[in-house]
């Protein structure tokens, strides 16, 4: 009998979504005291087969066996009597409440206790290794706080078979170790894990297994120890790609932008970029790390002519362009393209069409009062065959696309107007390896056409290798600008926690 | 004379306080009811109609509630169960609540022999001040506190009950937290659906219990067409100035309970002002009570933030 030793086991779990088949006989196995990295591309099925174990779906076909014994599992209810505890990539957490409020939400016990919930709260982030305030409200936690908060809901309920979605998308590298450590204390417990995730540098540290899906079936089960991350890739994918960036080579450069002594102040009144100088050249990618919520955000909008500045000048080919409109930008004949973090909320307009997208850059060069749909209509059409966009239509509302397509179609339309300076935050935030490859070469393409790119990541390994230089922010200041040929992973990880560049830049010069 | 203006502040307010504390339960829930006059006006008229049938002051309460509660079903089914828009849903069952009650009325007034419609003597007694002894004797207190008719006292009583219920309980947490974030709601096994439709119609109810006010005690128990007269969007405005607290909506209620009759109390030889100006003098102090509510920063302080989006578990 040693099925018993198994904690979930599925058998053949078929679910279809009307003519979209999501999951095609799936099967999957996690034992105790052992993660399981679950791999795929995006719409490979890794979330619909995880939301048919917490409940939230029901399979079509198949069975699943939860600790050797046949279940049928109707809602998240009866997930959580199993034992069974989801943490979402987006998370279920109330911003108003504190910590021991989330916690206890929808739980038995008494909410006047608070002495002894407190406690008892207490007691399992000790055995852990959870960093939870109980009063902290949420609003004011960091996401990495928000996250060791899921965990510890789960926990609190007393689950031992753990399912995480993309935990680590927006966890810095210190605060991704932070989380594996939990994690192998719980395995260490004798909890069962399944992490869901695209890194594979992540997959080879933290896994035992890895079960890759492809197309909606489960292809192949890999003990990690015995793969490597250019053996999985191919699973994944079903052909064997290279999994280096090329850095392309631009011979000519012109200073093309220059800022300096910046200083923005948020809404609220805090700082959010303090005395920032830089500058980039034509041809080349500036790559900008730092944690999230450094600064980034406020720096794209001032260069896109949408945030107010305290002090500070940018100059454009030697003209100020502060205190300009995005529009007066667009008629000084500067062709800056941002493509923001906010895919759906900032770049694109969700619920309209590809065409209707591509109009609301060009509309203005059409001559009269109506509107030519033509050639937005034609230049949908080229990009969809261009970058290969897979979409029912130009007019099919571009929410209804998968993450990496949504990206195609806003950078696609950014980069069809020849900009000069392009702007990107996060742009294959969500995305799986073969896109954000896709998206990794266009943005090499735009730097031969000497454009200047300037690359907000968080993938530090992907700074590396693209850009040329790179910039680091914390608390919207420049802890320093390298060149990303000769710096480390390490030696940007310090700057990004506030260590200015001299104090560790001498280690790395050979 | 303050005595007496409190007192009277006091009185003016209990309808707004009924249609307030009905309105935090509903957008505690997640749901902008711009219904609050039309679920007071049913209240009124089912009230009043079954007052005047019964002669009991209880049945015609429960009677209240129910309309106010069933005003609110027709709301909820919409908005819950079909995602229809609140604003708009809101709006109607303002429309529908008005005319329904107005029609219900104009036919009874039509049967009656007098062409008016007035409640019977025992249940207007039953209504009258209650009679607390020794304490309603005392000098200047007896008058400020324990000189109310029972909705006074009703009305103080579920302000208590509904702040305890929400800041005390699981039920309040789990309500707090539908209201919030329904998908947290949902993900921690609340089931969101049932906490909706039971907090939306209990606020209904408590809605049609300050409509029964206006229509049976407020024209001294004499049917009038549209007796709630806009009340009902004061209240909408007074959850704001609540800061979605029932406890604090007492005194928001006394607050504006004032100003609704302060042109009895200031002295028009002196300062001459027209009434009119008085009359509208609520619904100003309402817009500018809304433009410096909007300025507050305090987080805890503000609406839920699930207020006004309808939840839809498979939504991406």
């Amino acid at each position: 009998m040693s099925e018993e030793r198994y904690a979930i086991e599925c058998k053949g779990i078929t679910k279809s979504f009307g003519s979209v088949v999501a999951n095609d006989h799936v099967d999957l196995k996690v034992k105790r005291g052992e993660i399981l990295a679950l791999l795929g591309e995006n719409g490979s099925g890794k979330t619909t087969l995880m939301n048919m174990l917490s409940g939230i779906y029901h399979p079509d076909e198949g069975t699943i066996f939860i600790n050797g014994k046949e279940t049928v599992i109707n809602s998240p209810t009866d997930a959580d009597a199993l034992g069974i505890g989801m943490i979402h990539q987006h998370f279920k957490l109330v911003e108003v409440h504190n910590a021991m409020d989330n916690i206890i939400l929808g739980g038995k016990e008494k909410y006047f206790n608070r002495k002894e919930l407190r406690n008892k709260i207490l007691s399992i982030s000790e055995k852990f290794g959870l960093e939870v305030e109980p009063e902290k409200k949420v609003y004011d936690m960091s996401v990495s706080e928000k996250q060791t908060l899921e965990i510890m809901k789960v926990l609190y309920r007393g689950a031992d078979i753990l399912i995480l979605d993309e935990p680590t998308a927006v966890l810095t590298p210190q605060e991704t170790q932070r989380l594996f450590a939990i994690l192998r204390k719980m395995r260490a417990e004798g909890s069962a894990i399944i992490i869901i995730t695209h890194k594979l540098n992540e997959v080879m540290e933290i896994s035992d297994r890895v079960t890759i899906l492809r197309k909606g079936k489960s292809v192949n089960t890999v003990v990690t120890r015995e793969s490597t991350e250019s053996r999985l890739t191919e699973l994944m994918v079903g052909r064997p790609v290279s999994l280096s960036i090329e850095r392309a080579v631009v011979k000519e450069k012109k200073k093309l932008l220059e800022v300096y002594h910046l200083s923005v102040k948020r809404q609220d009144g805090s700082i959010a970029l303090n005395d920032v100088s830089f500058d980039i050249c034509s041809g080349e990618i500036l790559g900008i790390a730092g944690v999230a919520g450094s600064g980034q955000k406020e720096l794209c909008e001032v260069l896109a002519g949408l945030q107010p500045v305290e002090k500070g000048a940018v100059l454009y080919d030697k003209e100020n362009i502060i205190g300009k409109t995005p529009a007066e930008i667009i008629s000084l004949g500067i062709s800056m393209s941002f493509v923001p973090e906010d895919r759906l909320g900032m770049g694109l307009v969700a619920s309209m069409g590809m065409t209707d997208n591509m109009l609301l850059k060009c509309y203005r060069d059409s001559k009269g009062p109506f509107i030519d749909r033509k050639p937005a209509k034609k230049l949908a059409e080229e990009l969809i065959k261009k970058l290969d966009i897979q979409t029912p239509g130009t007019e099919t509302p571009v929410r209804l696309l998968s993450g990496g397509n949504v990206q195609k179609v806003l950078l696609g339309r950014e980069i069809q107007s020849v900009p000069n300076v392009l702007i990107t935050a996060y742009p294959v935030r969500g995305l799986d390896i073969h896109s954000s490859y896709t998206i990794y070469d266009l943005l090499n393409e735009q730097k031969k056409k000497n454009t200047a790119v300037i690359f907000i990541g968080e993938d530090l390994d992907v700074l590396l290798q693209l850009a040329d230089r790179i910039m680091v922010l914390c608390h919207g200041e420049v802890t320093g600008i390298v060149n990303a040929e000769s710096t480390s992973k390490e030696t940007i990880g310090w700057m990004m926690s506030g260590k200015k560049e001299v104090e560790s830049v001498a280690g790395t010069i050979h | 004379m303050i005595v007496k203006f409190l007192v009277a502040a006091v009185l003016a307010g209990t309808p707004l306080l009924f249609g307030t504390l009905g309105e935090i339960l509903n957008e505690r829930a997640g749901h902008l009811n711009l219904g609050v006059e039309g679920m007071m006006s049913l209240g009124a008229t089912a009230g009043f109609i079954v007052g005047y049938k019964t002669d009991n002051f209880v049945l015609a309460l429960l009677a209240a509630f129910a309309a106010g509660a069933f005003g609110a079903l027709i709301y909820a089914v919409l908005t819950v169960m079909l995602m229809a828009n609140q604003n708009v849903s809101g709006l109607t069952l303002t429309i529908f609540g008005i005319g329904l009650s107005n029609f219900i009325g104009f036919y009874y007034v039509g049967k009656s022999a007098e062409g008016t419609l007035k409640l019977p003597e025992r249940i207007t007694a039953q209504m009258r001040s209650v009679h607390i002894p020794v304490l309603s004797d005392l000098p200047v207190a007896g008058e400020l506190f324990f000189s109310y008719n029972p909705f006074v006292y009703l009305g103080i009583i579920t302000a208590v009950v509904l702040g305890f219920y929400l800041f005390r309980t699981n039920a309040g947490l789990n309500i707090r937290a539908v209201g919030e974030n329904p998908a947290a709601a949902d993900a921690a096994g609340i089931h969101v659906t049932k906490l909706k439709y039971l907090n939306i119609m209990a606020g209904g109810g408590i809605c049609g219990i300050g409509g029964a006010y206006t229509g049976m005690i407020t024209n001294g128990g004499v049917w009038i067409s549209d007796c709630v007269g806009g009340l009902g969007w004061i209240a909408v405005a007074l959850v704001i100035f609540a800061s979605w607290k029932p406890v604090k909506a007492v005194f928001g209620s006394l607050v504006f309970g004032a100003f609704r009759i302060l042109k009895y109390y200031v002295v028009k030889d002196i300062i001459p002002i027209p009434d009119a100006f008085f009359d509208m003098l609520p619904f100003l102090v309402t817009a500018l009570v809304l433009v410096a509510t909007s300025m507050r920063q305090s987080r805890e302080n503000n609406q839920p933030a699930g207020c006004g989006i309808n939840y839809f578990r498979e939504e991406r």
